[in-house]
């Protein structure tokens, strides 16, 4: 073989960019730029299957790409904006850790996730074998952009961000899911996104803020407030 | 067709229940659903028991031996608690706590996670398995939040974003599988993650990736079974939403998890050839029971002091499915039924207990038994149930644990004991004053249901006694198929 065929090589500059965009969410801490990156995500994931699709031949990779268009490219998007814009929540605190010691802790996490890919790519028959790692960083990463944040909405963006690598993950191994289970894991992430809609205007209607610190009361052996089963409100702890 | 009755009548009621959920009858039509869907149920075991297995449509759904068992139970659980609900939701909202339009959330919900449940359990795909379990999580999270206190809030985000966290594991850890099983039984992937097809060629799959499959999948599900150091989620979520959901959530969901754990455990077993599946389970299982025992000392709300008591249950499930083998397998299922049917009866004691006094604070509950002698004595005769007194069924389980550790794994039967004396000292030291001395609790404005804790208890007590036979033969060919023969 001569070097790589041309559309294998754009799969994985696809999957390159998959990447950087994960250490673009890591590292950023405007909430609007997170659902963009998102969305983007979204849109790679969908030339990636368009791609795969394509040159594979294989049918249900045209279902899946017209799924990830609508769900992640357009409806997802939208309702995380519209909610952001409702909920007024632009910025997120500074992280737990800052963004170069997260960046450095990244680097760490992505050598890991190619040294926990290598015997599955070591097996793999598809053409995309070489994207698994990445794959696995990208869940990786995500979960450590979960971990650093504060406010709700940025966990959910690393939530969503994970479930993207989980996607590109099976398609880099085996071209996908079953049809049913890829309908059925897309209509639990859209009801997890509407139910997390109406779990923040709650939040909020408690306690004016979507920042998670104020979510840190139900530790063990602290003076339980709030049980009395009359209903009343307990005093809110205030935060700075 | 008792099969589709089974899965489409909840799912059916959730619809309705959607509309009208928040009218007077609703609750008796809650009950009434849940009754046809039991019903069901019996029919289905019936016809499992005669005919043996059943696959159904297009074999995406399976019903065997071992998921027979945990239909009906689900089945019988989730009447039971409906029963218990109608006077506990009306008190509630008497007392202010929930509105109509709750309400309607609140049944509308509970059959969705019934039938989210009963998906997991019969479905043949392991993908499926996946999408219920993920949305038994779902359909529970605006439960927890129910009475949208600050606290219910934390619960449920909590209870969200880590079962959110750890199933996403379990998905890849599906992926893994499928990618193994493609390998074996061709792309086109109409079978390959069929269980039935999987457990035929168990032996071919590729055991490194198998291996690391069952890693993410026992941490996945894992985390929804409650098993330390993954269980945070979990006493905030019994605590927080109505007691009800605490004891379905106890009851039946962690039973479902479980039986996905176990299904994979099959699978992985089947292909690795070595105990390291086994072992993973036991070091989960005992360090739950061990973490759990010492945290109950610490609990002060008795919603949390049962949660807890449940992760210890789990634990010594999981660590019995571990060791494997005909006997221990049986001693896991039967515990399986008896944990879930005393601590839901459990639930429903304590759920009246609370309403009575106002608070679920243990030091706010004093005196049961001079009030209401009924609830006093099934809060009463319920620990002693769970915490393993003869008669009851859970002795007879624990003991088979216990002496089956004994011959296999020695190290650890003083961990085990040592662990289950300290949960024994922790909840009969806080139940008895509950329980017995000066009361301090009120009546109630509705007429509890008190029958189903006593029904639970009565089978739990018989299975204690006397494991009638076809049940027995039941157990012991769900045993033998956990068991890989």
């Amino acid at each position: 073989m001569t070097g790589t065929p041309f559309d294998l090589q754009l799969l994985n500059f696809c999957a390159a960019l998959l990447l950087l965009l994960s250490f673009a969410m890591l590292g950023q801490r405007r909430i609007v730029t997170l659902v963009n990156l998102l969305a983007t995500q979204g849109a790679l994931l969908l030339v990636a299957t368009l791609l795969l699709a394509w040159r594979t031949g294989e049918h249900h990779l045209y279902v899946s790409a017209a799924l990830t268009l609508a769900l992640k490219v357009i409806f997802l998007p939208w309702l995380l904006h519209r909610l952001i814009r409702r909920l007024k929540v632009y910025w997120d605190t500074e992280p737990l850790l800052n963004i170069a010691g997260t960046m450095l802790v990244g680097l760490l996490v992505v050598v890991f996730a190619f040294g926990l890919a290598r015997p599955i790519s070591a097996l793999a028959s598809t053409a995309t074998r070489n994207a698994i790692g990445i794959a696995v960083a990208v869940i990786l990463l995500s979960f450590l952009t979960m971990i650093t944040r504060r406010k709700a909405m940025s966990q959910v963006v690393g939530f969503l961000s994970m479930e993207n690598g989980l996607f590109f993950g099976a398609m880099s191994a085996t071209y996908g899911m079953p049809m049913i289970v890829e309908f059925g894991v897309a209509l639990d992430v859209l009801v997890a996104v509407l139910v997390l809609g109406i779990f923040f205007f709650q939040i909020r209607e408690q306690f004016d803020s979507l920042d998670l610190h104020h979510l840190e009361s139900l530790k063990e052996n602290q003076p339980l407030n709030g049980r009395e089963t009359a209903g009343s409100t307990p005093a809110l702890r205030e935060s700075p | 067709m008792e099969f589709f009755l089974l899965l489409g009548t909840p799912l059916l009621g959730a619809l309705i229940l959607g509309v009208f959920g928040g009218r007077h009858w609703a609750a008796g039509l809650n009950v009434a659903i849940s009754l046809v869907t039991f019903l069901a149920a019996c029919a289905l075991t019936a016809r499992v028991v005669s005919e043996g297995p059943v696959l159904v449509a297009h074999e995406q759904f399976f019903i065997d031996p071992f998921n027979v068992f945990l239909v009906t139970l689900t089945a019988l659980v989730g009447l039971t608690t409906s029963v218990f609900s109608r006077p506990y939701m009306r008190v509630e909202t008497h007392h202010g706590r929930v509105s109509e339009a709750r309400l309607r959330l609140y049944h509308s919900m509970y059959q969705l996670f019934m039938t989210t449940m009963l998906i997991a359990l019969t479905t043949n795909n392991m993908g499926l398995v996946w999408v219920a379990m993920e949305a038994a999580t779902l359909s529970t999270v605006l439960l927890v939040t129910l009475y949208r206190t600050p606290a219910s809030l934390e619960a449920g985000w909590k209870y969200f974003i880590l079962c959110g966290v750890g199933i996403a594991q379990a998905l890849f850890g599906t992926i893994l599988l499928y990618f193994a099983a493609e390998k074996v039984l061709g792309a086109e992937g109409v079978t390959a993650l069929l269980w039935t097809h999987l457990n035929a060629v168990k032996g071919q799959l590729e055991p490194t990736v198998l291996g690391l499959a069952f890693v993410f999948l026992l941490v996945g599900y894992g985390t929804k079974v409650g098993l330390a150091p993954l269980h945070n989620w979990l006493p905030d979520a019994h605590a927080e939403g109505p007691t009800p959901i605490s004891a379905v959530l106890s009851g039946l969901l962690l039973n479902v998890a479980i039986y996905a754990v176990v299904r994979c455990k099959v699978l992985v077993e089947g292909s690795l050839h070595s105990p390291l599946p086994s072992r993973m389970l036991m070091g989960f299982g005992l360090l739950s029971v061990v973490l759990a025992s010492f945290f109950l000392w610490r609990q002060r709300d008795i919603k949390r002091l049962f949660a807890y008591s449940s992760i210890e249950h789990m634990g010594i499930i999981t660590f019995a499915f571990g060791m494997g083998g005909p006997v221990a397998n049986f001693a896991a299922l039967l515990h399986m039924t008896v944990h879930s049917l005393t601590k839901s009866a459990i639930f429903f004691a304590v759920g009246h207990a609370a309403q009575k006094a106002g608070s679920q604070l243990m030091d706010n509950i004093r005196g049961l038994i001079t009030t209401n002698p009924t609830i006093g004595w099934g809060l009463m005769m319920g620990s002693l149930a769970i915490l393993g007194m003869p008669p009851f069924g859970v002795f007879a389980s624990e003991f088979l644990i216990l002496t089956t550790a004994m011959r296999e794994q020695p190290w650890a039967t003083p961990i085990l004991i040592t662990a289950l004396g300290v949960a024994f000292a922790a909840i009969f030291g806080r139940v008895q004053p509950m329980v017995f001395g000066e009361t301090t609790v009120k009546r109630l404005p509705h007429p509890p249901a008190l029958l189903p804790v006593f029904a639970h208890l009565a089978i739990v007590l018989v299975l204690g006694i006397y494991v009638p036979p076809y049940l027995a033969d039941w157990y012991r060919a769900a045993a033998r198929l956990i068991g890989g023969e």
